[in-house]
């Protein structure tokens, strides 16, 4: 059995939530919502966080392109994934949305650029 | 002398969507004006999600926020003028600007959005005591910094005030491969979003330390550490509590002030509580053809509502140009009550209201199960349970029109009550 207090990041009102693991069943209690039973049961079985960043790009009038994770990444693989988003270099121009890494770290997320430069 | 229907003075989130609403209103000859190199403002700076759910429902990055909007501007083929500075804007909309290819120029409105925006509390505004080194950024600036210049500020960062945008950058800073000793608030509570304390500081273990303050910076070319101390209810450090922390740079996250130098030199009248302009339901400052929105009038927690509130003082632009807005006839102030801040608009003509009328305030503290009382000369015409309320998140009410008809000479006051349990 385990047993966890987290609080529900989905909205503002920030719900102190119980979540509780018996055998392969999640029970999320202390949440005034749907959305805080899904959140606490993601949050306990697999945590996941939508990951921004930005890249170094070239011959633009800046020198960072920001990007984004298209879903949530594994919360435990952030440091390699922001290494690997370390590792690229673009040259302008970019457009929003483009494909900046594939799959990124095999979570099945893609890396995509969030505006265009 | 350049002529124009109306000018946007910004071209943020505010700006934005009044000059496109304005547009779609019919007007034609609209000039949005930005000191920066681009359309976007602050935005494109925020690299981070959480934008866009109200206006687009989807999370959205502050980028991804400003394309959508700079895209519907080029499509409605609206002209910008970048890199340009406004001086002066004079009562009767005469403005003064400058930039290096048009050198001085004045520019003739018949009407004029004010979308300044804010800019953010420094270290002289909250007068921390010790030496004066370098390394301390506010946060805003060192965001800029790494997220659009590609320079990193420090290795060990310490961060005063939990305002969202302390908050993001501590989450930010550790990302870069910097260390964060701690957060620090003077309140007993954090300034920002209770979302952004579980994944900005909980994500990655950065305590958050309520009710501390600096009370010394040391360093003398560069800062070395800060000295920190408890403080007690009334916000006075505590003696004998002082603690130092080592740190190479201080990010300042410590409140956010509307931006009206222009506001203020063109006569119109400030409302001290949120040192904005005194705005009515149109959002038309106290100098008639002149408008405001945005941060500019209060600081908004959400860009959504920014947005919101932008469109309308674009649109009531278009028809102050167009002659179609009611002058007299009946009118209603608005006066924050007991635990609440402040309230926007200051002023109600009823008569231009369609059939809603929005109402923007701040509570002062942090209450759980209380209510809001909305009174019309004393008399209660609504109440609205809250389960939470913060000074960190912004209320909105949405009043029917019938409620507030033929009352005229009246105040609107709105006050926090304790629900008795």
């Amino acid at each position: 059995m385990e047993r966890k207090n987290m609080i529900c990041i989905v909205c503002p009102i920030g719900c102190h939530l119980e979540v509780e693991r018996i055998d392969e069943k999640v029970i999320v209690t202390g949440n005034q919502c749907n959305r805080g039973q899904a959140y606490g049961i993601k949050e306990l079985t697999n945590p996941t966080r939508v990951l921004t960043s930005t890249v170094k790009v070239n011959n633009a009038h800046l020198s960072r392109l920001p990007i984004k994770t298209k879903g949530g990444v594994p919360k435990h693989k952030i440091s390699q994934c922001i290494k690997e988003i370390n590792s690229v270099e673009l040259n302008a121009p970019v457009k929003l949305g483009q494909v900046v890494i594939k799959n990124i770290q095999g979570t099945g997320v893609d890396v995509i650029a969030s505006r265009s430069i | 002398m350049l002529n124009y229907d109306i000018v946007v003075i910004g071209g943020g989130p505010a700006g934005l969507a009044a000059a496109i609403e304005a547009k779609k209103s019919g007007i034609d000859s609209i000039l949005v004006i930005d000191r920066d190199r681009e359309l976007g403002g602050i935005l494109q700076q925020c690299i981070h999600n959480g934008f866009g759910l109200h206006e687009f429902k989807e999370e959205l990055t502050g980028p991804e926020y400003a394309e959508r909007f700079i895209e519907q501007l080029k499509e409605l083929d609206i002209e910008c003028k970048l890199d340009t500075m406004v001086i002066d804007i004079t009562q009767d909309r005469l403005i003064h600007a400058i930039n290096t290819e048009d050198g001085y120029m004045t520019i003739q409105a018949k009407a004029i959005v004010l979308a300044m925006g804010c800019r953010e509390r420094t270290r002289g505004a909250i007068a921390i005591p010790g030496s004066r080194p370098a390394g301390i950024f506010t946060a805003g600036t060192a965001q800029r910094y790494i997220n659009m210049e590609g320079y990193m500020v420090g290795k060990k960062v310490f961060i005063l005030g939990s305002g969202d945008i302390g908050l993001i950058m501590a989450r930010r800073l550790i990302l870069e491969g910097a260390e964060v000793s701690a957060v620090a608030e003077v309140m007993p509570y954090s300034g920002g979003l209770t979302r952004n304390i579980v994944q900005c500081l909980e994500d990655f273990n950065i305590p958050l330390l309520l009710s501390h303050t600096i009370v010394d910076i040391k360093g003398k070319d560069k800062i070395e550490g800060v000295v920190l101390s408890k403080v007690d209810s009334h916000r006075k450090p505590i003696a004998g509590t002082e603690k130092y922390f080592e740190c190479d740079t201080l990010l300042l996250s410590v409140g956010l002030i509307p931006e009206n130098e222009l506001s203020k030199s063109a006569g119109i009248e400030m409302d001290p509580a949120t040192n904005g302009p005194i705005v009515n339901e149109s959002m038309e400052t106290t100098v008639e053809g002149i408008f405001a929105c945005g941060n500019v009038v209060h600081v908004h927690d959400l860009v959504d509502y920014v947005s919101q509130e932008s469109r309308r003082a674009g649109s009531n632009a278009a028809k102050y140009v167009k002659d179609m807005l009611i002058r007299n006839g009946s009118t209603l102030q608005a006066r924050p009550g007991d635990g609440v801040g402040y309230i926007v608009p200051q002023i109600i003509r009823t008569d231009n209201l369609e059939k809603n009328l929005d109402l923007f305030m701040r509570v002062k503290n942090v209450y759980s199960h209380g209510k809001l009382v909305i009174r019309v000369d004393g008399v209660p015409v609504r109440e609205i349970k809250k389960k939470h309320m913060a000074p960190g998140e912004m209320e909105r009410i949405k009043l029917d029109l019938e409620l507030l008809k033929d009352k005229n000479d009246s105040i609107l006051s709105v006050e926090v009550e304790k629900e008795v349990v």
